[in-house]
């Protein structure tokens, strides 16, 4: 991976670490939203969110575009499918260890039965 | 934010420095406790061959203060290792543990949590990975990706030729 790429992953993190602005990407996620409808939502002042929007927008995770006197910002998919794709492969590292911890504790439950000790300590 | 929320395994980051895991197993609490600690079961499942690694060794004192160590890797490649003390070991019910990745054991340990609960199939595990710091998860992310990146592209390589 060249390392501008590796550098905006970094970035990207980095923007979501804080609570306020990684729960500001889970509101977006829903649909797009003006800044007083997210410090509504969130509690925050508008000052706050627009400081956190600012960040979001620099790290690329946003889009902002002019509706009437507002301005809407929305989520931009690519960071965040990249992060949904590492899950997903992490979750595919379990799913294989778990099918075949699964089929050797069936394996074992069976033995045991077999032996009619079930209650084995 | 989930991944696989149809599959048997499920994954999500429960926040910004810690993941949870999620299985129904068809067996007992007990089984399951004793396939995930004992080193003769955990050398036949902990490195399924879909992984493309192997077991080299696995040592587990399980008991409150005792070491584990899981080594392993790709045949012929020096071992990397995941090693750790027990802090709590109740049979069939929780299982917590600290952890190590060697090759990076100056980012810290990390804790995992592992329940059991009864569940009408069986029993569900919940494994829960708290990393030692966001900056950990998010390089192990990052790192993932990277991989993941690296992948892709060696599979365009080779798929190249045979388009031109």
């Amino acid at each position: 991976m060249p390392r501008e790429a590796y550098k905006l992953v970094v970035e990207t993190f980095a923007a979501l670490a804080e609570p306020n602005r990684f729960q500001i990407v889970e509101l977006l996620r829903a649909g797009p939203r003006t800044v007083s409808e997210i410090s509504e939502r969130l509690a925050l002042n508008q000052p706050q969110v627009s400081k956190h929007l600012r960040v979001l927008r620099e790290a690329g995770l946003l889009d902002v575009e002019p509706r009437a006197q507002q301005r809407v910002y929305e989520l931009r998919g690519g960071p965040l499918r990249e992060l949904h794709d590492w899950l997903e492969r992490y979750r595919k590292v379990w799913d294989a260890r778990f099918d075949a911890l699964e089929e050797l504790a069936i394996e074992l439950e069976t033995k045991e039965k077999t032996h009619g000790r079930r209650k084995r300590k | 934010m989930a991944a696989g929320s149809e599959s048997k395994t499920q994954v999500e980051r429960a926040s910004d420095r810690e993941l949870l895991i999620r299985r129904v197993f068809r067996v007992r609490a007990e089984t399951l406790f004793d396939a995930m600690t004992k080193p003769e079961h955990l050398r036949r499942w902990w490195a399924p061959k879909s992984l493309g690694i192997v077991v080299f060794s696995i040592e587990a004192d399980v008991r409150v203060g005792g070491r584990y160590r899981y080594a392993f890797g790709r045949p012929g490649e020096p071992e990397l290792a995941f090693s750790g003390v027990y802090k709590e070991v109740v049979r069939g019910a929780r299982l917590v543990y600290t952890q190590v990745f060697e090759p990076m054991s100056a980012a810290g340990e990390g804790l995992i949590t592992a329940t059991f609960e009864p569940h009408e199939l069986g029993t569900l595990l919940t494994q829960r990975e708290l990393y030692p710091s966001k900056q950990v998860l998010d390089g192990a992310i990052a790192s993932g990706m990277e991989r993941g990146m690296r992948e892709t592209l060696e599979q365009l390589d080779a798929l190249l030729p045979e388009l031109q």
